[in-house]
This record gives C-alpha cells, structure tokens and sequence, in this order.
C-alpha cells in the first residue's frame, strides 16, 4: 500500500487510474449486461413473462395485443432491439406526452426487459439485440468510424456526440451516457426522430466502427476540460466570464489606491 | 450655436446674491499617505513581497522548461493533456508573477503623489496657421500648377493609370477562369448511379426502407480533377417515404421510385448541407440557421430563413436495380445568385 | 550625483551618449519619460486587447513555422488515433501535428485561439468604456474612427485565422460565407469567384486566407495601432472628473515608472491569464470536427462569438416571400437584409456617432475630463440599444444551445427573438434613459442633503429627524461639476424684414435632434440651490418649542423639498441645531 501510496503523485497515475477505472467499469459492465445467449434463446416462459408484463404496464397505450392506435405505434415488427432500447434507456414507458420521450431511470430490471423483448419479438420478425461482441469497441476502427459518424450523425448528435436540437422542442440526444448495445439499437431501430440506418446502409461492421469512435471520446479532450464540447459559443461565454473577468479584476487592482 | 473653439473655461458668474452661478473646482484633494511611506517595517514587507513574487516568476519558468524536457506530449490523450497543462500552469506562473511584481511595486512602494500636466488646445495659433498657408502657397507657385493646365491633366491622368498595370492582371487572375456559369452544372446526368457517401457502394432500391435516410455521392466522383467541388454541388440525401404520405406533383411523379425521393442536400439559403432528417415528421432542418423542408411535400420551406425548395433530383433504378439519376438537377443547386434564372 | 561611477553606470553614460550624438534622442526621452498618465481601471481594458495583440504576435510567429497552408490532400499518420490513415489537407494535418507532437504546440494553438477571442472582447468593452464616457468628442473623434476601423480589422484577422486549419466547421462557415457573397446583386458571383478563385472550395482560399491573416491584417492592425497610441500620446489621455480635474490639465502619474510597472506589468497579467486558459480550458478541437469535407456537417454549427452576431441574424430572417425576381435577375433578401443591411445599419451607427452627436448638440469644443454616463442620458442610452441589439443577434445565433439546455422548441425561440430584435432596443433606450435621469436625481438629492447617517434624533416637541452630513467639497465636486447642457436654440425663421431666412430647415432639423439630447435633462445642482437647500433643512431642525410643524427632511426618498427662492443666508458654516441624541 505504501509503494501505492508514493506513486500516486506519479505523473503517469492518473493514466493508470483512467485505465483501471476502464477496466472495473467494463468489467462491471460485462457482467451486467444480458448475455445475447440468453436474449437468443427466449424459451415460452419468457415471451408469457413478457406478456404479462406487457399487459401490465405497455397495453393502455399500444393496446392488448400492441397493435398501436392513433398517435401510438404498433409494436408488432420492431423487434427486440427496438424494445431493449426503449425500455433500458428509460424512454418506455413514458411518463407524459412531450415533443420526444426523454431518457430517464429505466423502470425494469434486465431480466424483465429481456421477458418484454422476447414477447415483443414473438409477436413479429424484427432487429434482435446485437450479440456482445458485435458492440465491443475493440473490435471497431475509430478512424472509419470518425468518418460515417461526421457523415451520418454528426449533424444531430454533435461533432462528438454531446448532442443538438431538433425542431419543435425535439433533440438529438447526448450519448456519452449511452451503452455500445444502446448506440447500435439505436442505428438499427431508429427510435422516434431518429432514422434507421439499415445494415445496407450501414453495415455491422461499420456499426462497431461508429461504436469504437464514440468509446475513444471517453479519455476527453487532450486540451484540458472540453467545456461541453458543444463549439464556440461556449468558448465565447468562457473568454467573457474567466478571460475578461479575471483581467478586469486585475485592472480593478492595479488602478486601486494602495493603503 | 456656440462656436467657442477653445477648452471649457470656467468663468465664475455671479448671480444676485453673490453667489457663483456654479461650484468652483475644489483643486486636488489632500494627499493621503501609504503605509509603506511612514514604517519603514511596512516598507520592507512591500519590498519582500515583490521579491517573492519575482521568485515565483523563476519558479514558473523553471517549471515550464522542467516540464517541456521530462511530460513530452506522448501517445494518448491523458498524456497530451497533463503536457499541455503543466506548460501552462506553468507559463501562467512564470507570466502572471512578474506582472504582479511589477504592479505590487507600483502601487506600495513608488511615489503615488498625483501630478499635472497641462493641456494645449490641438488648433495650432494663428501665425502658425498664417505660415503654413503661405508655405504651401509658394509651393504651388514655384511648381507653377497653377498655370501650366495641360501639365496638370498629364500629371493627374498617369497617376490614374499607372495603378492598373497591377489591378488588372490581378483581378484577371485572382478568380480562376471567371467561368460563373459553372454554378448551374453538377456530376449528376442520366445513368448516373447514387453511391454512399463516402464509401461511393452503389445504393440498390431495396435497401432504402422506410425511415432510413442516405446520404448520397454521385457514382465516380473521387476519380474526377476537381472532385472536392464537383462534391460541394452533388450531395444528396435520399430517404424512402410511404407513399400515401408523399405528395407529389403530375410532371414530378417521375422524378421519384417507389416513394425514393433525393434531394440536393445544399440549403438554398446560403449553403450549408442540410441534413437532420426527422424520419417521423420528414422533416429536414439545417444545423447552420434552422431552415426546415418538407421531404415528404417536394421540399418546400416550413420554417427558416430560406426561400425555396431544395431542388429535387430526378432518380430511377437501372436493370440490376440500382439507383440511377435520370438527369441532372432541374435548377442550379444551392443558395441563390444574380443570375440563377439566366 | 555621486562622483565615483560604477562600470555600469558609465557603461550606459557611454551607450545614452552614442544614441543621443546620432539621434537626439534625449529630446525624446525629456518629453516623455514623465508624461502624465491618469489613473483608473477602465483605461487598462485597451491595454488588453494591445496586450493579447502581443500575445497573438508571440504565439503566431511560433505556429506559423510548424502550419502548412496547403490544401494538398495527405494520409494522416499520428499519435491520434480516431485520425490514423484519414485523407486530409495538408493544412488540417499539420494542425494536428503541431498540436500533438510539438511539445508545447497544443499550449501554443489554444492560447493563440483564446488571445483572439480575448482580443475581440477586449476592443468592444475598450469601445463601450470610450463611448460611455463620451471620450469621443473632439478632438477625439478621428481616433474613435481608427479604434473601429482596428475592430472591423480584429474581426477580419479572427475570421481569417478560424479558417485556417480547414476543418469541418470553419469550412461550413467558408460555405456559409460564399452563400452570403453570392447573394450580392450583380456582383455577387462574381465576388465568389474572386475569394476562392474558382468554384467554392476550390484549392486557394487556404493560401489566401493564410497570406491574408499572417501578413495584411496584422500589418494594418500594427500600423494603426501605432497611430491609435499617437494620438493617444498627442492628445493627452482623458481623465474621469474630480477635484483638482480641469479641461487645462491631466492629473496622474509618470509614464517612468509608475506606467512602465503598471502597464509593463499589466503585459505579463494578460500573457499569464491567457497561459492558464490555454493550459487547462480546449478551445477549437479542429480534431473532434475532423477534415473538410462539402458533406458533413455537425449540430452547434457557429463561428467564434463575435461573428455570433451575423450568424443570428441569418437564423432570425423569416425566408418567406424575401427572395424577388427582378426581371429574371434574383434578389434574396433572406440573405441580403440580415448579413449586409442591418450589420451595415448597426456598425455605420456605432462608427457614425461621434459626429452625429457634435452635429446634434452644436458641441464644438474640446473635452478632456470624460463625462459619467448618467450625465448623457441619451448617449448612454443609445449605446445601451446598440448593445442590445447585437446582444439579442448573439443569443439568436446560439438558438440552438438554448433550445437543447433550457428545453425549449428552436421554432418558438426563433419567433421570440424576431420580435425582441425589434422591441427591446427601444426598451433599452427608454429604460436606460429613465436610469441615468434618476441616478442624476439621486446626485442633486446627495448634494442636497448630503448622506444619511443612520443617527435618529429627536426633538424636544418630539418631533424626530435623522441627521445628515453634508458632503465635503470634493466628495460634491464629482456630482456637480458637469455643465448643464439645454436644447439649441434657433433663430427665427424669419427676419425683422420677413424674409424667410437661409439654412432655416436644416437648423429646425438640427433643434429637433438636440432637443431629442436635452430635453429631459436633471440640471447639477447650483450653489445657490444648495443654500436654499441648506437653509431649508436649518428651518426643519430648528430648536424645540418652535410652533411650525414642517416635512422633516429624512431618508433618501426625502428630498421633495421645494427649493425656494427666498432670501439665503451664507452657505457654509451653518450652525447644527441643538439636538438631544438618542
């Protein structure tokens, strides 16, 4: 603990922290998550699982059979992906009616996500949930990914994902908080505003690239704090508040009696 | 009016009860001495403080050259980060110290007794004025402008003229081939196959369901001289819309496939790519100053500072059922310009 | 002087001996070596933006010997990893080399970046402080013109250099740029053309940019800076009013070595801060917007902030019906009005001002001692608008952030933005006018009656009064000592003859608009007022037993005293009544 201890200062710990802290968290993360086996093979008590919950909690809006109604889509055909997606980032259910569902605390736990994914999906053929290592970042090019990211997203999302508005009070979502399984659900369902980027559109492959971009923004920005990464307007409001205020309390200073 | 061209003077008038009609200038008020002026104690802390402030300018610089030669940059982000940070933490430290030093000085332990200076009125007097005047005039008459009027046009019309042997080649070169009526033209022509941007893959109908959008380069264009250009007018974005939802006028019923529509993805209004495409509203907003189209109604402006539709490209699909333009844009691409209609 | 010399000493005899033999050069030195300088913060915010000007100086020189300006389209191949075998110009891909693997180059770029901003902002406060105080006036007005020809030239270098690492969202900027040129009538694209020599991008406006802001901008800017500080120097530099300040004098310190400490260093204060900006605080992640390409584009697409104001602009214009078909020619005015016409209508406003107010107010005289803003009230208020205006421009250009922090719709802040676009400069105006006559309604109120003491005391009859003390002579001299400035007065139209006389119209225009200036005005208080004030408050306090009741002279609201005419005992020394404390 002492050897510990003396290095911390070290001015490479805070590389080493940062690594560690990758590590437990996708250690953490690997164990969390549902195993596509499991997703895969939905056995006859998860769909009646689903269901039940289904009824419960999705039938008064998309109707008993999800059949959808006015204002309301139907479920049938969206898939598993679709379902994992709205449910886990805490979009469904929704609580009130807005311009778009917001991401909020989700209401299920895996195993219940995973029982309405597998009714979902029993009830029409539709994107399932990637496997994990189709999301692994690992297995993505950043490099390729930067450039379908700039072409396909980055108009909604932000050069690097910190999101942007919409119109009509909708937004395009920040999605630093966002899972590899979320981003590529996302692509391939196209939740709300967003489009669907089929896999002819963009393929697995490319996907996992995209995915592999949005990780390498997890070490920040090699400048210092990125102020939001939201662009220049947030640098302009910075040189106003720390630029200007600092000197103009230092004039404020130098052009003061001295007692 | 007053025409008085002279500083304010404050002339003490009187009214009735001999008063002055305004207040008088007080003149400086007492001066009030430092701490530092009287105890010699506080003298030497003020003179200890600068040193120490110098001192830590040293530091800084110290620091920094420590930090430039051990933190190189290196190969990830944190280690660019921690480089850059301690150069300026650094730099600031070495900077900002001898400028508080120097201020510190200033303040506590130079004079701070407040002098004067007079002022002078910027006109110059009379006689100077006089002597100018004259000056120039015996100039003009040794020159003998004046008199000598063809002189005076020769002087005055090679002047003018010279300036143009550097203006015209300029202006002649400066803007390429002048050749404007290049902005009516794009890659697109008749058989032209829509391919992925930036991959340039062929794009079959089939691929493009309902609530996808592509966004679209035309077939070769990286093998073209001016490519980057020939891309600025190019860019399409296609989406596949339901068809009940698509209105579409008589003579465009063929500009689309399927319920395939591709439009310029260049805003009409001053240019950016126009691309947040909204698949449930088929809206498309521009990030750039919000103009908002309807893809789903030929394009038309619902919201925004632009003026017109963005022009729609006219596509088809070829044998092998790729999608293939069926001419050029009907309309010059992009925002609008003197001549557009010429 | 000493008669024994050190070696350094007769070292720089020696050296001031050779310079002056060949240059004369202790004329100079004798002129200004003790020049007075006034002391006050606000004169140190041009400092700032001369400062951080060295700063972009410094650091320039440093990134122009690693920058490539070529758009050359190169393999990249680099410790950033999101970027490894990308296709870029040589331009992009050298900006990301000197960020990443120039030691020291990262820190160089962002305190460069953060300089230009800094500069920009420095100049309008620098601006605001000299309109504000109506440091403008003769014979002043032809530096206020060289001040904003350097802002407009501030702007060009800023622009310029945002450009130049070609990346995606300087690039969609060019784009948006070449939008706006084309837009002019019959020249337009034409003009287009002319900047990027040829179809937009074409592959010279990187070299030309780079020419343009490294060598005829800062050339220009240094040049007139230097006849900024010339006229500084030759007009003597104003002072704030006070005691012992008169339009005859400048009251201060010496340049040597009170100014070279301060403003010397007040250079490293500026180069420090910026340091720590740059070391701790991104600016410009040219590698999160990646390499220029015509296609791409990223949400929170606007330029740096004082361009903010024409990007608001383009975004509040309502693009229906303002495109015209002129016999086949097309106009849009979607583009003209808010990129050309209204910056045009604002900047020639704010650049026009110093003689629109001399025309106005016939003021043809000098002025040295500044004015505090509250004593013009319509100058101050139509500075206030002006800013307003571009104030809401600036919020309209970052509608976008608004929407997504404060989770609004984009479509309703864009409607609430026309409309305060053209309301809250008026408002301003009127608002602030109402400020600035209250706040020389509180002054005659202070002079009058002087502070508030907080001691209550009463009377024998049991009235009470809270006691005030009256204001020394210097504390008054700063509320009073501006002269009261009234409406021109015209002659008449006509003569004793009854002719109509010439000039008449323009000088009944001329009237107009100095009324518009002086109309409302609060007069500074007279020595006389303050005498009858003063024998007012005296009739107030007299000593119990006294049978008239009177309004009792208290608190800051107090001060609707009647100033009266009657006769006036001596001002001065006026005995205090005889109170008993309580």
């Amino acid at each position: 603990m002492k050897a510990i201890a003396a290095r911390r200062n070290h001015r490479f710990a805070p590389v080493v922290l940062l690594l560690l802290a990758l590590l437990v968290t996708g250690g953490v993360y690997a164990a969390l998550m549902p195993s596509p086996a499991v997703a895969a093979a939905a056995d006859q008590s998860d769909i009646e699982g689903g269901k039940a919950l289904f009824r419960a909690n999705c039938a008064t809006c998309h109707g008993p059979s999800a059949e959808g109604r006015e204002g309301v889509p139907s479920l049938v055909g969206v898939g598993a992906a679709s379902v994992d997606f709205q449910v886990s980032t805490g979009r469904m259910p929704m609580q009130q009616n807005g311009p778009q569902a917001a991401a909020k605390p989700p209401q299920f736990d895996e195993e219940q996500i995973s029982q309405l994914a597998a009714y979902v999906a029993s009830l029409g053929p539709g994107p399932a949930i990637p496997p994990q290592e189709q999301v692994d970042p690992a297995g993505g090019d950043a490099a390729n990914g930067m450039a379908l990211f700039r072409t396909n997203c980055a108009m909604c999302h932000g050069s690097i994902g910190k999101g942007g508005a919409l119109s009509e009070g909708k937004y395009a979502p920040s999605l630093a908080g966002s899972t590899p399984t979320q981003i590529y659900e996302a692509m391939v369902t196209g939740p709300q505003s967003m489009p669907v980027f089929n896999d002819a559109n963009l393929s697995p492959d490319e996907k996992q690239d995209i995915i592999a971009f949005l990780e390498e923004q997890k070490a920040g920005s090699p400048g210092g704090t990125d102020l939001g990464a939201i662009g220049p307007v947030a640098e302009g409001l910075w040189v106003w508040v720390v630029g200007i205020g600092l000197l103009i309390g230092c004039a404020v200073w130098i052009g003061a009696k001295s007692s | 009016m007053t025409t008085d061209n002279s500083s304010t003077e404050v002339e003490v008038r009187r009214d009735a009860s001999g008063l002055p009609e305004r207040f008088e200038n007080p003149g400086l008020a007492p001066h009030q001495e430092r701490m530092a002026d009287n105890d010699p104690v506080a003298d030497k802390r003020a003179e200890r403080q600068v040193v120490i402030l110098f001192a830590l300018s040293v530091l800084g610089t110290i620091g920094f050259l420590v930090a430039y030669f051990l933190v190189p940059p290196g190969e990830t982000v944190a280690s660019m980060r921690l480089s850059n940070l301690l150069l300026g933490t650094t730099l600031f430290l070495g900077m900002f110290s001898i400028g508080a030093a120097a201020v510190h000085w200033a303040k506590v332990l130079m004079s701070d007794h407040e002098r004067q200076e007079q002022r002078h009125p910027q006109r110059s007097d009379e006689k100077v004025r006089a002597e100018a005047i004259a000056q120039l005039k015996d100039g003009a008459e040794d020159s003998g402008i004046a008199r000598r009027g063809v002189l005076k046009g020769a002087v005055v019309t090679a002047l003018a003229l010279a300036p143009l042997s550097i203006v015209v080649p300029l202006v002649g070169e400066v803007g390429g081939d002048w050749n404007v009526s290049k902005f009516r033209h794009t890659l697109w022509k008749q058989g032209k196959k829509l391919t992925r941007d930036p991959s340039g893959e062929p794009i079959r109908a089939s691929e493009v369901t309902v609530g996808s959008v592509f966004h679209v380069i035309p077939e070769g264009l990286r093998d073209e001289e001016l490519w980057i250009e020939e891309k600025a007018k190019a860019i399409v974005l296609m989406v596949r819309i339901d068809p009940n939802d698509l209105t579409e006028r008589e003579e465009r019923k063929d500009w689309s496939y399927e319920g395939i529509v591709a439009y310029s993805k260049v805003c009409t209004h001053v240019g950016c790519p126009v691309a947040l495409y909204e698949q449930q509203t088929h809206h498309l907003l521009c990030p750039c100053h919000q103009s908002t189209f309807d893809m789903a109604n030929e394009a038309r402006v619902v919201f925004g500072p632009a003026s017109r539709p963005l022009p729609q490209l006219p596509i088809t699909v070829d044998d092998e059922g790729y999608l293939v333009a069926r001419s050029d844009f009907h309309e010059p691409i992009g925002p609008s310009y003197w001549e557009r209609l010429k | 002087m000493s008669t024994s010399t050190t070696a350094a000493q007769r070292a720089a005899g020696g050296t001031a001996d050779y310079l002056d033999q060949r240059t004369g050069i202790s004329l100079a030195v004798k002129n200004f070596a003790r020049k007075i300088f006034p002391d006050h913060w606000s004169f140190l915010l041009g400092e700032i933006a001369l400062y951080s000007f060295v700063v972009l100086l410094i650091t320039g020189v440093f990134l122009t010997l690693f920058f490539v300006p070529s758009m050359g389209l190169v393999e990249y191949e680099g410790p950033f990893a999101p970027m490894n075998g990308v296709e870029m110009s040589e331009a992009f891909a050298s900006t990301l080399d000197l960020s990443f693997e120039v030691t020291g180059g990262l820190l160089m770029r962002q305190i460069h970046h953060w300089a230009a901003l800094l500069f920009m902002a420095s100049i309008v406060t620098h601006m605001m402080r000299v309109f504000f105080t109506g440091a403008f006036r003769k014979p002043r007005e032809v530096n206020w013109l060289v001040g904003f020809i350097l802002m407009i030239l501030g702007l060009a270098a800023g622009f310029t250099g945002y450009s130049l690492p070609d990346d995606v969202l300087s690039g969609n900027g060019l784009r948006i740029t070449d939008g706006v040129v084309k837009s002019i009538p019959i020249v337009g694209s034409y003009m287009s053309y002319f900047i990027f020599g040829g179809e937009f991008p074409g592959e010279h406006i990187i070299p030309r940019l780079f020419t343009v802001h490294i060598l005829l901008v800062p050339a220009l800017i240094l040049a007139l800076i230097g006849l900024h500080l010339f006229f500084v120097v030759l007009h003597k530099h104003t002072h704030f009013p006070g005691p012992g300040r008169t339009e005859r004098n400048v009251v201060g310190f010496p340049l040597f070595p009170v100014y070279v400490a301060k403003a010397g260093g007040f250079f490293f204060v500026v180069f420090g801060v910026l340091a720590l900006m740059g070391g701790t605080m991104t600016i410009n992640a040219v590698w999160n917007y990646g390499p220029y390409d015509p296609s791409p584009v990223s949400a929170g697409a606007q330029p740096d902030w004082y361009m903010l104001f024409l990007e608001g602009s383009l975004r509040l214009m309502p693009g229906q019906g303002t495109e015209w078909d002129l016999w086949g020619y097309t106009l849009s005015l979607n583009v003209l009005i808010p990129a050309v016409v209204i910056p045009g209508i604002l900047f020639t406003l704010l650049a026009a001002y110093p003689f629109i107010e001399a025309w106005a107010t016939g003021d043809k005289r000098e002025h040295h001692v500044l004015d505090r803003p509250r004593n013009a009230p319509v100058r101050t208020a139509t500075g206030v608008a002006i800013l307003t205006a571009f104030f809401i421009l600036i919020l309209a250009g970052s509608n976008d952030l608004i929407a997504t922090h404060f989770a609004l719709s984009i479509n309703d802040i864009t409607y609430v933005f026309r409309v305060l676009f053209l309301v809250t400069p008026f408002l301003a105006f009127w608002a602030t006018k109402r400020i600035c006559l209250g706040l020389q309604r509180k002054d005659r109120e202070l002079v009058l009656h002087g502070h508030e003491t907080g001691r209550v005391v009463r009377f024998a009859n049991g009235e009470y009064i809270e006691v005030h003390k009256p204001l020394d002579e210097y504390e008054r001299w700063i509320r009073v000592h501006h002269e009261p400035r009234r409406p021109l007065e015209i002659e008449p139209a006509e003569d004793e003859h009854g002719v109509r006389r010439k000039g008449y119209r323009m000088d009944a225009i001329r009237a107009r608009a100095s009324r518009f200036f002086y109309e409302d005005r609060v007069e500074p208080v007279t020595p006389a007022e303050l005498a009858a004030a003063h024998s007012h408050g005296e009739h107030d306090a007299l000593p119990a037993g006294e049978p008239e009741t009177q309004e009792i002279g208290a608190g800051s609201g107090g001060g609707r005293h009647a100033v009266t005419g009657a006769p006036l005992p001596d001002e001065g020394d006026t005995p205090r009544p005889s109170v008993q404390d309580h």
